[in-house]
Formats: C-alpha cells, sequence, structure tokens
C-alpha cells in the first residue's frame, strides 16, 4: 500500500449521533493503516479540514468520501452536494446516510411540530422561552444578517439528494464491515456501483438459535418476558426484525437475547423493509378470527411506526406522515 | 435487443369500442410509449383474421412483445398466448389488458374511459417488455387413482375407471361402502328399490379386479402433486382379520352386547357391538365398536373369538398406515344431514312423535327397524295424520342459506309411501316446491292427485300445547299459509322434519389436505361453477356428489362419472404439462427463517434442515404468490409477476401521474 501515491478521504456527518464516526475508531490500529494510504482532507469530528478547502478543490479529487447522517437542513444538502461532486466514490455510510434511521422518524411530524415540541414544551433543551423564540434563517441585527441553516419539514437519506455510489449498512456499522469496505475500496474490488457493501441474507442466517414453523399468537414487548436462550425469538412472541434485516452483524442482538431492532435495513430486492416485515408477520398470526387478529396485534405492537420503520422510514415508499395542507 | 412491442386493440363489437376510443388508444399507443412498433385495432382481435394480424406482425417487424388489449385473460389469454406461439413468439411475451370488463363495462364516459384504457395499455407495455420466456414443465401421470368416500358418486367414479382398465384405491370411513343411498328405502321419482340398485353396483366394486378396497380407513396426508401425488391412509382396526374372516357373520348372531344404532339405523334400530351396518354391507367383515364391546370395557365375554370359525378376531390389532402412489384423487366425500336438534321450536328429540327425514327413511324401509311398517315410537299405533315440514336448516339465513335440492322430492316421496301404506292424512308444508329434474313435477302432479295437503308456509312451530279440544294428545303444527293469508293449526299424530344437507364436519380439513377449498357453506369449490364443474384449483382433485353441493341420485352419479373421466383423461395422455408461473426461492440468500413454512395452500414448501434454507417443490407450486409476498428477505420471487415487472406495471398505469408530489416532499 505504502508505494501507491496516497489518496484523498472525507469522512462527513450530516443529521446523525455521532456514532459513526467513534465506529471509524473502532476498527482500532488499522486506523494507523488508513492514514497511510490515504490523506483525511476533511473529517470535521476529528481533523481540522475546512469546507472552505474543499470548495477549492477540483471536482472529483476526493477518492472517497465516507458521508453518514441523514439530510435534514439546508447546510447538510449542500454538503452532500460539494462533497458529491468533489468526491470519486460517495459512501451512505451507516443507517442515518442510508435510510433515515432515527432522526428519520421525526418525518412522522412537521418542522412546526419538532420545533413546538423543543422550544416550546421542551424541558431539558430550552427550559424558558417566554417570547416563544424560534429559529429564523435570517436575523437582521444591527451589525448585519445572520443566517442559520434552513431546518426542513422532511428528512431524506443521501441517495434522496445525490447520487450514492455504494452504501455501507448498520447503526453504526461493524468495525470488521468497515474496515472490509476499506480494503474492498483499497484494493479497488468493490462490487457493482449502487450495491450495499455487505451480505445479502438475513440476521436468520447469522443467528444460531433453532427454528421451527411459526405460529404466533401473543406478542410481548421485551420487558415483558425473558425469552428462553435456544429458541427463534420471534417463535416466542418477540418482534424480532431479523427475519427482515440484512445480515452482517453476526446476529449481536440475538446473541444477548434481544430482539433484532433492524439496523441493517432490508435485503436486496427489497423495496420497502417495513411493509415486508409486516407482511411477513401478519402471515404468522396463529389465527383467523379478525377481532382476535386486532386484539394480538393492538396489544402486542402499540408503536408500529416504532416497530416496523425504526430505520427506514425516510427511505420506505411512504416516505413520511401526510402533512396536512393548510388551504 | 431492443423492445420491438406490437399493441392490438379490440373493439369487441361495440363492447369494447362504444365506451372507448379505440382508434385514439391506438394511435396515441403507437406515438408515445417507447419501443412500440406496431400498434393496431381491429373488430374483434379473437377472430381468426385478427389473431393472425399478430402472427404476421410478429413475423414481419421481429416483435419482442405483444400487448392485447380486449377482454378478460380468463376468455382469451390462451387464444392470444397460442397464436404467439404459433409464429415463434414464446406464449408468456404475451400480455393481455382488460378493456372490457375494466373499463368500458363499467362506464359510460368515453372521454375517462379511453383515458384509463392508455393507462392500461402503457402499464401492459412497460410490462411486457420485462417479461421473460418461461416454458411449461412436464410429468409422467401414474395411472391409479385414489376415490376418496364410497357413497354413489365415488362408487360411480370408481366403477368407470377400474372398468376403464385402470387400477383404483377406494377409501371409505365407515365399515361398508353404499353411503347414504344404502340407508334409503325407494328413490324418486321412479319410486324403485335404493338397496335394489346400488347393492349390484357395491358387489361389482369389491369384486373388481382393479378396485382396492379400503374400507373403515380415513385419509391422513396428501403430498406430492398431479400425476404423483403419495397418499397415506390410516385403517382403522376392526378386531378382525380381513384375510381370515368369511363374513358368516355367527360373531355377530352371538355377540350379547346391543347397541343402539345411531349410524346406519339413524338411532332407530339396534345392532351388536360386533357388527356389519347392513345385510349387503361390503365387504361383509364386521368391525368391533371398542366403545361397547364387553371385552373392551370389562375385560370380559370374547364371545365372538370363541365362535369364529376360522379365529378371524384379533382383539391385538392396531390401526395400520398404508402408503400408495397415485396419479389423481377424486374427492366424493358425501354430506351429513342438519342436526335438527338445533331448531328446538321443532321439538325433535323432546316431542316423540317427530322424526327426521333420515329416522322416516329407515321407518319405511323394507329392512328397516319395523320390516317397512309406518308406525309411532310405541312401535305399534299407525298414525293417523303425518305432517311434513319443508326445509329444516336450509333456506334459512339463521342456518344454512342454500337449498338442499332434494328434500322437496324426498317429501313428496314420503308422501306417497305413506298415502300408500297407511290411511293417514298427509299434510306439506313448504316455503317452495322444487321440482326442475325430469319427471320431478310430474311426479309433484301425482302427489296432488294423490291426495297430498299442500300448505304453503313456513313452520313456526311444533307443540304437544293443546288450545282446542281436537288438539288433545297431538303435534300441532302452527304456520302461516301465504296463500290463505292466516295462520293455521294442524294437529297430526307423527312430524317428519326435511332436515337439509350439510358438508361433512371435517369436510374443510379434509380438501386442505389435498389442496382444494370450500364455498362459504363449505361445499367442495369447483374449478368453475359453470364449465368446469369437477375439477378444483388443485391440479388432479376433482370432486363429486354432494361434498361439491347438494344434488340428488342421477347428479351425483353424472359427477362421478364426469371426474372418472377427466381422470381416464389425464391416464390416456400420460403426462401432465404444469404452468410454468412458479414461485422459486434463491436458496444461497435464503437465511432459513421459516416463515414461508407453514403458509403455502399447495404444500410446496419444504425446509432443508442439513442446509437450513426453504425450498419450492416446482412441481406442486400453483405460483398464487403468497410466498412470495410474506418472504421478508424478499428472496423468493414468483415468475412472471417479479419485483421488476409489477413496478413497471405500476409506473405505466401512472404514466401521467403529477410528479409534483416528489417535488412536495423535498420542499421546505
Amino acid at each position: 500500500m505504502s508505494d501507491k501515491p496516497k489518496g484523498k478521504l472525507a469522512f462527513y456527518w450530516a443529521a446523525s449521533c455521532g456514532g459513526c464516526d467513534i465506529s471509524l475508531l473502532a476498527i482500532d490500529e488499522k486506523i494507523l493503516d488508513v492514514a497511510e494510504a490515504f490523506d483525511i482532507v476533511l473529517w470535521p469530528c476529528a481533523t481540522d479540514g475546512k469546507v472552505r478547502d474543499v470548495e477549492k478543490m477540483a471536482d472529483g479529487e476526493i477518492d472517497v468520501c465516507l458521508f453518514n447522517g441523514g439530510i435534514r437542513t439546508s447546510e447538510q444538502e449542500y454538503m452532500a452536494q460539494l462533497l458529491r461532486r468533489k468526491s470519486k466514490v460517495l459512501v451512505a455510510f451507516g443507517s442515518c446516510a442510508c435510510e433515515g434511521c432515527i432522526p428519520g422518524l421525526t418525518n412522522m411530524n412537521t418542522r412546526q411540530e419538532v420545533f413546538d415540541t423543543v422550544y416550546k414544551e421542551g424541558s431539558a433543551t430550552m427550559p424558558e422561552n417566554p417570547q416563544d423564540v424560534r429559529p429564523q434563517p435570517a436575523t437582521k441585527m444591527p451589525e448585519g444578517t445572520l443566517h442559520l441553516p434552513i431546518f426542513y419539514d422532511t428528512l431524506r437519506t443521501l441517495d434522496q439528494t445525490v447520487e450514492v455510489d455504494y452504501y455501507l449498512p448498520g447503526c453504526p456499522p461493524e468495525a470488521e464491515n468497515i474496515w472490509k469496505a476499506i480494503v474492498a475500496i483499497l484494493e479497488n474490488k468493490l462490487p457493482p456501483k449502487g450495491s450495499v457493501i455487505g451480505l445479502n441474507t438475513t440476521v436468520c442466517d447469522e443467528c444460531p438459535r433453532t427454528r421451527g414453523e411459526k405460529k404466533i399468537k401473543k406478542f410481548y414487548r421485551t420487558w415483558e418476558i425473558i425469552p428462553d436462550e435456544e429458541t427463534c425469538l420471534l417463535e416466542q412472541g418477540l418482534l424480532c426484525c431479523g427475519i427482515a434485516t440484512r445480515a452482517g452483524c453476526g446476529a449481536l442482538c440475538p446473541a444477548v437475547n434481544s430482539p433484532c431492532i433492524g439496523c441493517h435495513g432490508a435485503n436486496d430486492g427489497v423495496a420497502d423493509f417495513g411493509a415486508r416485515l409486516m407482511s411477513a408477520l401478519a402471515s404468522v398470526i396463529d389465527s383467523d378470527d379478525p377481532d382476535e387478529i386486532r386484539r394480538i396485534i393492538e396489544e402486542g405492537i402499540p408503536d408500529p411506526v416504532g416497530n416496523f420503520y425504526r430505520f427506514s422510514l425516510a427511505a420506505s415508499q411512504l416516505r413520511r406522515k401526510k402533512k396536512v395542507v393548510r388551504g | 435487443m431492443a423492445d420491438k412491442i406490437g399493441i392490438y386493440v379490440c373493439h369487441c363489437g361495440s363492447n369494447i369500442a362504444g365506451t372507448i376510443d379505440v382508434e385514439e388508444v391506438a394511435r396515441w399507443a403507437g406515438k408515445n410509449i417507447e419501443g412500440v412498433v406496431v400498434s393496431r385495432d381491429y373488430k374483434f382481435m379473437c377472430s381468426s383474421l385478427g389473431q393472425q394480424m399478430i402472427e404476421d406482425d410478429i413475423k414481419n417487424e421481429g416483435l419482442t412483445g405483444v400487448v392485447v388489449g380486449a377482454c378478460s385473460p380468463h376468455l382469451h389469454e390462451k387464444t392470444f398466448r397460442n397464436a404467439c406461439k404459433r409464429a415463434g413468439l414464446n406464449p408468456f411475451l404475451c400480455q393481455m389488458t382488460n378493456l372490457r370488463e375494466h373499463v368500458s363495462w363499467v362506464n359510460s364516459d368515453k372521454a375517462a374511459g379511453t383515458k384509463k384504457a392508455k393507462a392500461l395499455i402503457f402499464a401492459a407495455a412497460e410490462r411486457v417488455k420485462r417479461q421473460k420466456p418461461l416454458e411449461p414443465m412436464e410429468v409422467e401421470v401414474n395411472p391409479a387413482t385414489l376415490v376418496v368416500g364410497g357413497g354413489i358418486a365415488g362408487l360411480q367414479a370408481t366403477l368407470e375407471l377400474a372398468d376403464a382398465g385402470y387400477p383404483v384405491y377406494l377409501v371409505e370411513r365407515e365399515p361398508s361402502i353404499g353411503g347414504h343411498m344404502a340407508q334409503f328405502d325407494k328413490t324418486f321419482p321412479t319410486l324403485d328399490c335404493s338397496a335394489c340398485i346400488l347393492t349390484p353396483k357395491m358387489s361389482e366394486v369389491g369384486q373388481h379386479e382393479n378396485v382396492t378396497l379400503l374400507t373403515y380407513s380415513e385419509l391422513e396426508e396428501v403430498s406430492g402433486s398431479v400425476g404423483n401425488f403419495k397418499v397415506k391412509i390410516r385403517k382403522k382396526a376392526r378386531y378382525v382379520d380381513e384375510d381370515k374372516c368369511t363374513g358368516c357373520g355367527i360373531c355377530i348372531e352371538k355377540c350379547p352386547r346391543k347397541v343402539i344404532d345411531n349410524a346406519f339405523e339413524a338411532g332407530m334400530g339396534y345392532r351388536k357391538a360386533i357388527y356389519s351396518p347392513f345385510p349387503q354391507a361390503v365387504p361383509r367383515i364386521p368391525v368391533i365398536d371398542t366403545e361397547n364391546c364387553t371385552w373392551f370395557t370389562r375385560g370380559k365375554c370374547r364371545v365372538c373369538s370363541k365362535v369364529c370359525p376360522t379365529d378371524a378376531v384379533d382383539y391385538d390389532q392396531k390401526d395400520e398406515t398404508v402408503e400408495l402412489n397415485v396419479g389423481n384423487i377424486i374427492m366424493a366425500t358425501g354430506w351429513k344431514l342438519f342436526d335438527c336438534k338445533r331448531i328446538p321450536q321443532y321439538g325433535f328429540g323432546r316431542l316423540a312423535n317427530v322424526y327426521t327425514s333420515m329416522e322416516f327413511e329407515r321407518l319405511c324401509n323394507a329392512a328397516g327397524p319395523t320390516s317397512g311398517k309406518i308406525v309411532m315410537r310405541d312401535g305399534k299405533t299407525e298414525p293417523k295424520s303425518v305432517a311434513i315440514v319443508h326445509c329444516v336448516g336450509s333456506r334459512d339465513v339463521n342456518f344454512n342459506p342454500y337449498c338442499s335440492a332434494v328434500c322437496c322430492m324426498a317429501a313428496l316421496k314420503f308422501g306417497h309411501l305413506v298415502l300408500e301404506k297407511t290411511k293417514a292424512e298427509v299434510y306439506s308444508f313448504y316455503i317452495d316446491i322444487r321440482t326442475p329434474m325430469k319427471e320431478y313435477e310430474e311426479f309433484y302432479q301425482r302427489l296432488l292427485g294423490e291426495g297430498m295437503h299442500f300448505i304453503r308456509g313456513k313452520v313456526a312451530e311444533v307443540t304437544d300445547a293443546a288450545r282446542r279440544p281436537e288438539e288433545h294428545g297431538k303435534l300441532i303444527v302452527q304456520a302461516e299459509d301465504t296463500l290463505l293469508g292466516k295462520q293455521r293449526r294442524i294437529p297430526v299424530d307423527m312430524v317428519i322434519l326435511m332436515g337439509g344437507l350439510e358438508p361433512q364436519a371435517d369436510a374443510k380439513e379434509l380438501g386442505l389436505k389435498c389442496g382444494i377449498s370450500c364455498s362459504m357453506a363449505g361445499w367442495y369449490t369447483e374449478r368453475h361453477p359453470k364449465l368446469d364443474p369437477v375439477a378444483t384449483m388443485t391440479d388432479g382433485v376433482f370432486v363429486a356428489g354432494v361434498c361439491q353441493g347438494p344434488k340428488d341420485i342421477p347428479a351425483a352419479v353424472a359427477q362421478g362419472a364426469a371426474a372418472a373421466a377427466r381422470v381416464a383423461g389425464m391416464i390416456a395422455k400420460g403426462i401432465v404439462t404444469i404452468e410454468p408461473i412458479v414461485a422459486s426461492i434463491d436458496e444461497e440468500n435464503c437465511s432459513g427463517c421459516r416463515i414461508c413454512n407453514d403458509l403455502c395452500p399447495f404444500n410446496a414448501i419444504e425446509y432443508d434442515e442439513e442446509k437450513k434454507v426453504s425450498r419450492v417443490i416446482t412441481a406442486l407450486c400453483k405460483g398464487c404468490g403468497t410466498c412470495v409476498a410474506a418472504c421478508p428477505a424478499g428472496v423468493i420471487t414468483g415468475a412472471h409477476f417479479n419485483n421488476e415487472q409489477i413496478f413497471a406495471e405500476i409506473d405505466g398505469i401512472l404514466w401521467d401521474a403529477n410528479p409534483q408530489a416528489e417535488v412536495e416532499i423535498a420542499s421546505v
């Protein structure tokens, strides 16, 4: 590796929690190999790169940009477009960039409702706000006009904003998968453009639990039962998303007796993670009586969006809750 | 290869052209849909000239896909697929879109209809571009047939096939074949003796070299598919060795335990604990009823074993499972009588002289418990008046909404027998008299002439609570006479309830075993109610007799023969072609989650324990798509209905949808 001229790497965050930045460090001393192979031109969390330096670069000058986070503000949108232009390879890194993830759940609300929660009802962020001050895109002050990024109503995934070359799933991606992706980039052994770097099967494939034919009479929430450690969690009534979730994590959650929550997103060829999962579960509810079925669902799955679209609402076919058009 | 699509829009006379501007649709499609090289409209696409037009275009233009906008694919998909095939284009590259039932017949606005027709054509064109050539599969047909049910329909089917030289396994749940017809005295409208016409067929089946009789047996499991079914039959323990027993009947004669016979005699007579249901039973080998046998209940007796000259009684016999390979299955599982106790106001079970129709069959049967004498429960008094109540549990929203088809004629037959054998007055309480078959109406006219009284009204109540002196000691039948428009109270000695026909209690369960479904009422669903009445949606499984719906003996016999003819046709041909529209699992990416395993209505999915993946058994798959929709990993694909094809079709339907929606979502 060392003989080759160094490539340029950018690592950027948008609407995300920062976990992806930490996950990159979880590759441990291999980060040194990364540093050896690449000049890190931008990594706001760890280095001192400046946006204006990136702006000055030639188009395509950055070899690889690992982009985490969804697109919630005008500034994030600008950065996505900028880094797209400047990068040869743009990787949607982690669940937020791939499918919106937890920040994407705000697509169940509007900007107005988000602001109400934070600036009016919120206690932690804004204990007192008697004037009901809200962030404004432009605020005129005696010294001049101050600008804040515009906060969008709808969070978009990276590929709903710019063209994405590869996807690395996970919340956050596991260190070994990050390393595999980096090696693939370094050795130029990437799959066809538009691919997810990883496996194309589901978590069940990596889960050692024994599975039988599924018939579910009752769904339990995780605090309601202590599941048996040998049998399939779904068969025990826990809403395990492993059946629909792309493998690659080594079934981490089921291994510690906790149901898969679906952070790796859908498999190839699945257009809508939540719809798939719902359709699969609906098929194995063990009842022919509509009232009983309704009861099983309502009692066991009180928060369907949270269960089925925890990570993928922004990437789903509906994308968001319907907006009320003010007329 | 670039797409070369041909679009053909049918006028269907004025059926389609009346409410759709077909010329405009064809013109528009030719200009606006990418890849379309010919686009035509024609008066009748299904005519030989219309088909020829498609064939010529395929040859001359080198079409890679054909879209026909016409009627329902149910009617003409085969026609157009065959036309494509003749011209050398794979038939699965032909797509029909239904402009008649889906557009012109349900709409009168020509502009709107034309617009919708364009969307449907666009969708079909987008879809057909992504369709793949498919080849039908062929499997050999095992010449053996399983017939389930030894009533008259099953017997007829068995004989037709056996006489044609094909092996038949006939499975019957009861100790003897014969079914309900063996219980009847006379058959309507000819009044010939039921047993006299049935028993020759029974013994013919019993002795036929091509028939293997499995009585006192149940169908347990069906696997495989058309041409090659594997079935498991449980032979219930008779406790009599079939090979040793000669059917001499001495065991029955000497058995000290008498039991009320609720099956064959409908509770009207007795049998022994070791019994054969009736004298002409086939086979004549008796069975031991362990619930009542003194040896089985108290560990004493063994009389039957002691008297048996061939040492055939075997108290240690166990149920036995027989596995058979058959090419086709005929379900002829029959019916059961409506439980008249469900209508308490009619008094059955509470008022002694209220009878069910089956009880009355036994009562007037010469071989029955009274040797055919019509007497009341006391066993000696002849009734002076008899009321026959029609539609008991039939044509009644509280029970079964359907007409049981045979009860009117059976009631007329009963009326005739009562009038013939006694001096009683007979009153028939009917809603409508239904006599549509050959010589049925004539029989009704005959009974009118014989003096049977007909009162048009549904019976409200049968009671013994007298209001007038002449009602004392009688059963009073109360009904509104809808012809006179007033309430009638008729005091009688005996009441016969014409219970309706109901599906067997386990019909649904049994149907599921071989992949056939039931109607709301519980009758087996035929493939087409008019044009394919004995086939089912599962290839190789046929239905005959009342299990498909209430019918009389001639109709049951006709269906038995029809089902046999269909099976014989399959055997004669020797191979069946299977539609290639099937699901397949990408084994490499299947995680073995087993969501799909229990869903398949045709049992076409198996789980490989070793590789930990699920697999579709292609020969069994009907391409219904249940597993495709349920697979959470998206690794099951339905041929001819893959995601790409379906999404292209949706995009096509929405060709003029407002793309503004996308912009709005992205907007601030």
